[in-house]
């Protein structure tokens, strides 16, 4: 039984955590991250966001705050909060690059550090909600957070696929390390479920269809929903570099999000696929409310 | 006669420069091959420093044996990303196909990704296990010129998860170049995993000295995988290997019913095209997303034969008769069909 001393400072206010795994790339894990987070804060949480794919950090474009840094303080490091509300925040190595282009080309020791000091070293403060994006894959970057979190009983994982085979193939990987770590599994979101033809409204399932529902059904765990692809929900998240880069540095106010006024916890609510993350988001709250960590 | 003995588990490499661990590294470990290994200060309270600082240093003594492997294989080819989900496996299947379809060339497949190894589906070879002979291990053949080597053929339960930290991958990988009996090829495309981590050190260190001929980068059009591509490019600069192309891959939808084209992912800042010029690398091309690629893909077929008549199937051929010219291995007009 993990005793108080156990569990690290910086995690000690935190109610909840989450992590988002797939095992296989490109299914959104990033965007369903990035939704999940908008649609707790639209409920009333406090979100903290931790991007742990070191070699492909999606968070801060996703969220708007590509050009931020992170900033040290006497406990520790600073997240990137993305308005003055701090409802949400953010943790990523992409705030360490010196350029957006520089890669990070470390072996597993050097990233399962970095994974430590951000877990360890961040001044996450008092969150209702801590949600982990990660890399796909069952590797350095997951034993890691495994291991960082062993003390910390997280509630769980989402897991995010696309319905076709080689999609659910690695995700039934990614369950089963799950089961090996004792992670619960909280649900299945299946992504990328069929495509709206703005034409002519015809449905067209690119990435096949059904795979994730299959799967949760196979090993028995909650459905979550599925997500169709809306290209406006990527057109929402680049306006948010449009009107950056519109607003000269000089211009910027800390106080606004990216310093423009264009707030995507708010811009959000407009996007079709908010309902549908509202109704996941709601499973999510509901599944872990049970989940008492301290 | 040659005695064949099926590999059923996927062990790690325990001889050479990789030693067996007693227990998993430290964080701050240099790396259990590196020239500091049982000597920097991370090393101090490790149970593994004894043997790493005993093991011996120097050139890497399974290289020699890498390069005779290599040395009848004509051209090798990566196929990067960076960035998950792109269609890397995808097109490298498709690369294989393509270059077998001339039965005068000998080709091989090699899948890095050991944590979600795809191409064994993709290619058709779904459960066919990997034999052993005196000459070493004998790729999976699925046409008599197009022979593969993944993990996948090495899971007792497909299920199962790899959960191996990065060294052990690196162990397999060298497995994977030293120890298959490729035999002569014309051709060797290796697909990867996303990323830029020890799999792509590996490799890069493994075959720099037998010559690649360069990499293929895949991406989608939008900035956030654009902006991972970035990253491997600057990768390939740091590991000295040559950019061959980049194709923009899940370019535009046609939809079927109506045929009215939309963007499943926005170019917003230029797609491929426009990060090929910023970084001064050659733009191969874009290849449109078909609904029935995916399929083919579970399936095991390959779309080029199943669909020649696609827009994507003639994207596709055209990229690969330009990556052929860069290559020095043109396609000659004959084996087109």
């Amino acid at each position: 039984m993990a005793t108080a001393s156990d569990l690290p400072p910086s995690l000690s206010k935190i109610r909840h955590i989450v992590l988002v795994l797939s095992g296989k790339g490109g299914v959104g894990k990033s965007s369903i991250t990035t939704q999940l987070a908008l649609s707790l804060v639209q409920l009333g949480y406090s979100v903290g966001v931790l991007d742990i794919d070191l070699t492909g950090p999606s968070l801060p474009r996703m969220f708007g705050l590509e050009s931020k840094k992170i900033h040290q303080s006497s406990q520790g490091w600073v997240p990137v909060y993305t308005d003055a509300s701090k409802r949400l925040c953010v943790m990523s190595i992409g705030f360490l690059l010196k350029d957006r282009g520089d890669s990070v080309v470390w072996r597993g020791p050097k990233k399962s550090a970095m994974i430590r000091q951000f877990v360890r070293d961040v001044v996450w403060g008092e969150l209702d909600y801590l949600l982990i994006d990660t890399p796909p894959g069952t590797s350095d970057e997951h034993i890691s957070i495994a291991e960082q979190l062993r003390d910390a009983n997280p509630d769980g994982a989402v897991l995010v696929t696309t319905p076709q085979a080689v999609a659910t193939a690695d995700v039934r990987k990614e369950l089963s390390f799950c089961r090996k770590v004792g992670l619960d599994i909280l649900g299945v979101v299946e992504n990328m479920s069929g495509f709206l033809c703005p034409h002519c409204s015809e449905c067209s399932h690119i990435f096949s269809k059904g795979g994730g529902e299959d799967l949760a059904k196979q090993y028995g765990v909650p459905f979550l929903g599925a997500v169709p692809i809306d290209p406006q929900f990527v057109l929402m998240i680049e306006e948010q570099h449009a009107t950056a880069s519109a607003t000269t540095v000089g211009d910027q106010r800390p106080d606004v999000e990216g310093g423009t006024g264009f707030s995507l916890i708010e811009k959000y609510k407009e996007c079709k696929l908010c309902p549908i993350f509202a109704r996941i988001t709601e499973q999510v709250v509901a599944t872990t409310k049970d989940k008492v960590r301290q | 006669m040659a005695t064949a003995t099926t590999v059923t588990s996927a062990k790690p490499y325990n001889t050479g420069t990789i030693p067996t661990l007693a227990a998993p590294e430290p964080e701050h470990c240099p790396g259990t091959d590196s020239e500091q290994a049982g000597k920097a200060d991370a090393c101090e309270g490790c149970p593994n420093q004894l043997i790493c600082a005993s093991t011996p240093k120097g050139p890497d003594v399974d290289l020699p044996a890498i390069h005779r492997r290599m040395e009848g294989v004509r051209h090798k080819i990566l196929v990067l990303s960076g960035k998950g989900g792109v269609g890397k496996s995808t097109f490298t299947s498709m690369l294989g196909w393509a270059f077998a379809q001339d039965t005068d060339k000998e080709v091989g497949v090699m899948d890095l990704d050991i944590c979600g190894p795809s191409l064994p589906t993709m290619m058709g070879a779904k459960g066919e296990q990997i034999h052993m002979s005196n000459s070493g291990w004998s790729p999976v053949y699925v046409a008599d010129n197009l022979g593969m080597m993944s993990i996948g053929f090495m899971l007792p339960n497909e299920d199962d998860a790899i959960i191996w930290r990065g060294a052990k991958k690196s162990g397999l990988i060298k497995q994977f170049l030293k120890d298959v009996d490729w035999g002569s090829l014309d051709f060797l495309v290796v697909d990867t995993p996303p990323g830029t981590s020890d799999e792509h050190l590996s490799v890069n260190q493994y075959l720099k000295d037998t010559g690649v001929d360069g990499a293929v980068l895949v991406t989608t059009p939008q900035e956030v995988a654009l902006l991972d591509v970035r990253k491997e490019i600057d990768f390939c600069r740091k590991a000295g290997i040559k950019v061959l192309g980049l194709v923009e891959n899940m370019s535009g939808f046609v939809c079927p019913n109506c045929s009215g084209e939309s963007f499943i992912f926005a170019p917003t800042t230029g797609g491929g095209k426009a990060l090929a010029a910023d970084m001064k690398i050659p733009f191969l091309g874009s290849v449109p997303l078909d609904p029935r690629i995916g399929q083919s893909c579970d399936t095991g077929n390959s779309f080029l034969d199943e669909y020649p008549d696609s827009p994507t199937s003639k994207a596709v051929i055209k990229i690969i008769r330009q990556l052929r010219e860069f290559i020095g291995d043109p396609v000659e007009d004959d084996e087109d069909e």
